[in-house]
């Protein structure tokens, strides 16, 4: 997906830079609501994150700007402040969905399908591998004319694999991307996730292969 | 913030301890009965003095009326004068009671006939009109009338002088029976005085006491100012209140950009620490460094969720004092609120489910507040619940009170009791492996109490936990 950030804080936008692009996602950053405008006027965006607090505005009336003048990008907006007051004041304002700082990642792109989805989806997101086709937007595979849903972990373990295709990704990594760091997980709970995953790859050419010692990898015969 | 929510609320109006120095009204009323006794004495010796004054007027004119009759009486004979005491004289002089009359006639230094030692005038009366004086006789104070009359004796050109002298009973008598009135009249007007006072008072006093009213009557959050029409003495005082109440309305805004902006200031920070360490987590594959890094995501976690948590309890506690209420629909708001957290249930493999038995739910409240429980209720059953559950949240319509069920499949209490956990900074025994504040039921119950609503949490049938948070109906 191609991010626009509209966030002040240096520090903050680049590890958000990195931590997207790291998922494969394009990014460009605007500090300021005038950035913003200008790379609007250049470029597509799938999404807008969007801070409330700018230095040359309230990114909120931005946002009203924006809508008022018909452009329908879907927008999420980011606060640090009250949860509540500025979810009531970002939806009315005409975001698609709101993210309370800190957040993570997985947490983002959730929030970004979901408002992608809704939007009836305006992101180039297929992809293929082998011979199955992978929507992330709707959530489905299809092998061989055969469309099978996915769960949302299933789901991102894919898209975590199909994103680097042959690459070994130990158990740990996986879990990390996989499970919130808030709750407890068990040792064999990444195991219970790639097997539901193997049993929807059935009767595709692409597989899961367990690297023994090491961790998991797509490979296709 | 670790005071208990009921001292952090300023003392309300009339709990306050003022202390209290008299009375206004007592005071007004009783100035005003002083005026009054003051002037019903005034009037009583007024009316006294003029019923003194009318009655020896009227004695006088009978005394000197009989005085001249007398006068009259006087006849010159050769050897002298010779009286011949007119009867009209004494009955007039009867008519005024009990009282004695004396007379004496003199012609010069000689006392013709009557009592020789009746006191007379100091001079001798000019003309045919009679002096009037008082005088003591025979230890009775008498009221005496003079009359001098020029005659012709033996060819000579004598002046005769009657002097005529009554006791005065018969205007003592009617003096005090003036006089009887007169206090009758005085404690009259006294007695009158007393709730024309109270009454006085009551109504200059009356603007004081509607304007009090008025501002008593206004919910916590109505700071608009004081609008009345108030008399132009009280100017002042209602100028000071407004003063004061923008000044509180200032201070209130200020609370309200205060706890927005330190959660700013807070979470900013936390979300580079966090994003930062999210990636360091991708690039390193050194285990030690794996378990730092993940131990400072879930600190960085805990420490914004308490943020998040202490900033929105400073909201509620603050808000609660001011409720912002106002109508909403409450399943609309239902409805936004699990839309919101469905991609975070599913990031976790948690099925969100809404049952929604009514239409349009109207209640009324401060719809941020009410929020913000029923948040923290979705956020505590996704977050106890295991991979894979179901959250029902329900809203459902019975007994004049709208109700939101919130239902997990999570670990449920652990044997804790609401009154437990709805303690700050207490968290269930059962739940520490999850980043939790313990602050999240003591929002929800203080929005319960501050909403007149009700929150319960029980075991659910079953297995896992169902919170019932409950709100009055419009």
């Amino acid at each position: 997906m191609r991010f626009l950030l509209v966030e002040d804080t240096a520090d903050l936008a680049r590890s958000v830079q990195d931590l997207l692009r790291l998922n494969g996602h394009g990014v460009d950053w605007a500090a300021s609501l005038a950035e913003a405008q200008d790379c609007l006027a250049a470029a597509r965006y799938d999404l807008i994150l969007l801070d409330i607090a700018l230095p040359d505005g309230d990114g909120r009336r931005f946002l009203a700007d924006l809508r008022r003048a018909g452009n329908d990008s879907p927008v999420i907006m980011m606060t640090a402040r009250s949860a509540v007051a500025d979810r009531i004041d970002a939806l009315d304002g005409g975001a698609d969905d709101y993210l309370t700082k800190p957040f993570a990642l997985a947490e983002l792109e959730a929030r970004a399908r979901a408002v992608l989805r809704r939007r009836g989806g305006a992101a180039q997101t297929v992809r293929q591998y082998a011979d199955l086709t992978f929507d992330p937007l709707t959530a489905t595979m299809t092998i061989a004319g055969e469309v099978r849903e996915l769960r949302n972990r299933e789901l991102r373990l894919f898209e975590i694999l199909v994103n680097a295709p042959d690459r070994i990704f130990s158990k740990d990594q996986l879990c990390d991307r996989l499970f919130s760091f808030a709750e407890s997980v068990s040792d064999n709970a990444i195991e219970v996730y790639v097997g539901r995953l193997r049993r929807k790859l059935d009767g595709s050419s692409a597989r899961i292969e367990t690297v023994r010692g090491l961790g998991y990898r797509l490979t296709a015969a | 913030m670790t005071d208990s929510p009921a001292r952090n609320r300023p003392a309300r109006l009339g709990s306050g301890r003022v202390a209290l120095t008299g009375s206004l009204r007592r005071k007004l009323v009783l100035q005003f009965l002083a005026v009054a006794a003051v002037v019903a004495v005034a009037l009583f010796f007024a009316v006294r003095v003029t019923a003194d004054r009318a009655a020896e007027a009227a004695q006088d004119a009978v005394l000197g009326a009989a005085t001249i009759a007398l006068s009259e009486g006087l006849r010159a004979e050769e050897d002298g004068l010779d009286l011949d005491l007119p009867p009209t004289t004494f009955s007039m002089l009867s008519a005024m009671g009990e009282d004695r009359v004396f007379y004496r006639v003199t012609l010069g230094s000689d006392t013709v006939t009557g009592y020789g030692d009746l006191p007379l005038p100091a001079t001798l009366p000019p003309g045919a009109l009679p002096e009037f004086y008082d005088a003591s006789y025979l230890d009775t104070p008498l009221r005496l009338a003079a009359v001098t009359r020029s005659m012709l004796v033996d060819g000579r050109q004598v002046t005769a002088l009657a002097v005529l002298g009554q006791t005065r009973f018969g205007q003592r008598a009617i003096a005090d029976s003036i006089a009887r009135r007169a206090a009758l009249l005085g404690v009259g007007f006294f007695l009158l005085a007393v709730p024309l006072s109270l009454w006085a008072a009551r109504s200059i006093l009356g603007p004081v006491g509607r304007v009090t009213e008025a501002v008593a009557r206004r919910g916590p959050h109505d700071l608009r100012p004081v609008n009345q029409s108030v008399p132009r003495e009280l100017g002042p005082l209602i100028g000071a209140l407004n003063g004061f109440i923008l000044r509180l309305r200032g201070a209130l805004s200020r609370t309200e950009t205060f706890i927005a902006e330190a959660a700013h200031h807070i979470r900013t920070p936390l979300s580079t620490v966090r994003t930062e360490a999210e990636i360091a987590l991708r690039q390193t594959q050194e285990e030690p460094t794996r378990v730092r890094l993940r131990s400072v995501i879930r600190s960085v976690e805990e420490s914004s969720r308490s943020a998040g948590q202490l900033l929105e309890h400073a909201l509620v506690l603050y808000r609660t004092d001011r409720v912002d209420r106002s109508e909403f629909d409450l399943a609309a708001v239902v409805t936004a609120l699990v839309e919101a957290f469905r991609p975070t249930a599913e990031l976790r493999d948690i099925a969100l489910a809404l049952d929604l038995r009514a239409g349009e739910v109207p209640v009324i409240g401060d719809r941020l507040m009410i929020e913000a429980a029923l948040r923290n209720l979705v956020d505590n059953a996704i977050k106890y619940s295991d991979a894979d559950g179901t959250v029902d949240v329900g809203l459902t319509v019975a007994d004049g009170s709208a109700q939101v069920t919130v239902s997990d499949r999570g670990r449920g209490l652990g044997g804790a009791s609401l009154a437990d956990l709805a303690t700050r900074f207490r968290r269930g025994g059962n739940v520490t492996d999850v980043v939790g504040s313990g602050l999240g039921l003591t929002i929800v119950t203080e929005v319960a109490e501050a909403s007149g609503g009700r929150f319960s949490l029980s075991p659910r049938d079953g297995g896992g936990t169902c919170a019932v948070f409950s709100l009055p109906l419009r």
